[in-house]
């Protein structure tokens, strides 16, 4: 039965992590879900404790734990860390690509406001 | 490897795994490269949004109160998301990809008990968001907030509904292969069809991990 498993992966696969690798990688997601939203309910209560540090750095703050958790489903939940370097490929430069417009698009939102006033 | 596994297969038995110059199976590239393809759909719709972001002349708005048209008059209308409600959407749809890996691990060791429970698990999940979802639209409809309200109303609708939709998708792709496994027609040789559909369920979760704190936490 496993030979055949391991067989229905192409060249370039590799053994998927475990169960309890899975488990963990939830709980991280999980966790880091949790600090997503305790900056969001700190960014805007001037009452809170860290009010002074987490307000004003709420947006990178947010972004880094995004990125982080969208690294640990694609390594791990799609098997980037393990599979073919192609198939990081078909979805790395893409995503690059994805960014740089959303970028370009904001730079220029920027630049449009600043001129027309 | 790749010449290894097709002479793997018994005499005349059919091989199914398309296997090419590569040494990759094609449908596993071809779903790595529409994967690709849908970071840049969904990079126009977000970035669409973020550029219209704060540029609404009426509310309902999702952060603070506003003015908005309700019931035929102007009225002072409260912040329109539920932060508690999304966040559980959120929890939901991330442990529903740590459910289809764990279907995926029992479908690729012909664990028949551990792919039903986790991929039946992992529907469940999906039928939960879109129910979210849509309570959510139907709340926000309800509280005035049409599609062609603002723009906050057009690019939110557009760019979450989009998602939805994948969703949708998603739990509908999902639901087949659960019955084709139900009825026995998902043997560990044949694990790469649950494998595709679960790459694409996390695509559509790492795209709300991007939509959630854009979305819903950026104020």
């Amino acid at each position: 039965m496993n030979a055949h498993a391991t067989e229905a992966h192409g060249a370039g696969d590799h053994a998927h992590p475990t169960p309890g690798l899975y488990l963990k990688v939830a709980l991280v997601l999980f966790a880091l879900t949790a600090l997503e939203v305790l900056a969001y309910e700190v960014s805007h209560r001037p009452a809170w404790p860290m009010y002074g540090i987490v307000g004003p750095m709420v947006v990178p703050i947010l972004l880094l734990l995004s990125a982080f958790k969208f690294a640990l489903v694609a390594m791990f939940y799609m098997h980037l860390k393990q599979d073919s370097k192609l198939f990081t490929n078909l979805f790395v430069w893409p995503l690059l690509l994805a960014a740089a417009i959303i970028v370009a698009l904001i730079v220029i939102k920027i630049l449009w406001m600043k001129a027309s006033y | 490897m790749a010449h290894a596994a097709t002479a793997a297969h018994a005499p005349g038995e059919i091989d199914e795994h398309h296997w090419t110059s590569t040494g990759l199976n094609n449908r596993k590239v071809a779903i790595w490269a529409f994967i690709g393809s849908e970071c840049l759909f969904f990079a126009s719709l977000i970035s669409t949004y973020l550029v219209y972001r704060g540029k609404s002349l009426v509310g309902p708005l999702p952060h603070e109160e506003s003015q908005c048209m309700l019931h035929g008059k102007m009225q002072t209308c409260d912040q329109i998301f539920s932060i508690p409600l999304v966040t559980f959407g959120t929890a939901v749809l991330l442990f529903s990809s740590f459910f289809v890996v764990l279907a995926l691990n029992g479908a690729q060791r012909g664990n028949h008990k551990q792919l039903l429970t986790w991929l039946t698990a992992t529907v469940i999940c999906g039928f939960f968001f879109i129910g979210m979802q849509v309570y959510e639209f139907s709340h926000f409809a309800g509280e005035g907030l049409g599609y062609s309200t603002n723009l906050f109303a057009s690019t939110f609708y557009t760019l979450t509904g989009f998602h939805g939709a994948h969703v949708t998708l998603g739990v509908i792709w999902l639901s087949t292969v659960l019955i084709l496994a139900a009825r026995g027609k998902l043997p560990p040789e044949k694990s790469l069809n649950l494998e595709m559909a679960a790459l694409y369920w996390h695509f559509v979760d790492v795209v709300w991990i991007v939509i959630f704190p854009v979305v819903y936490l950026m104020r």
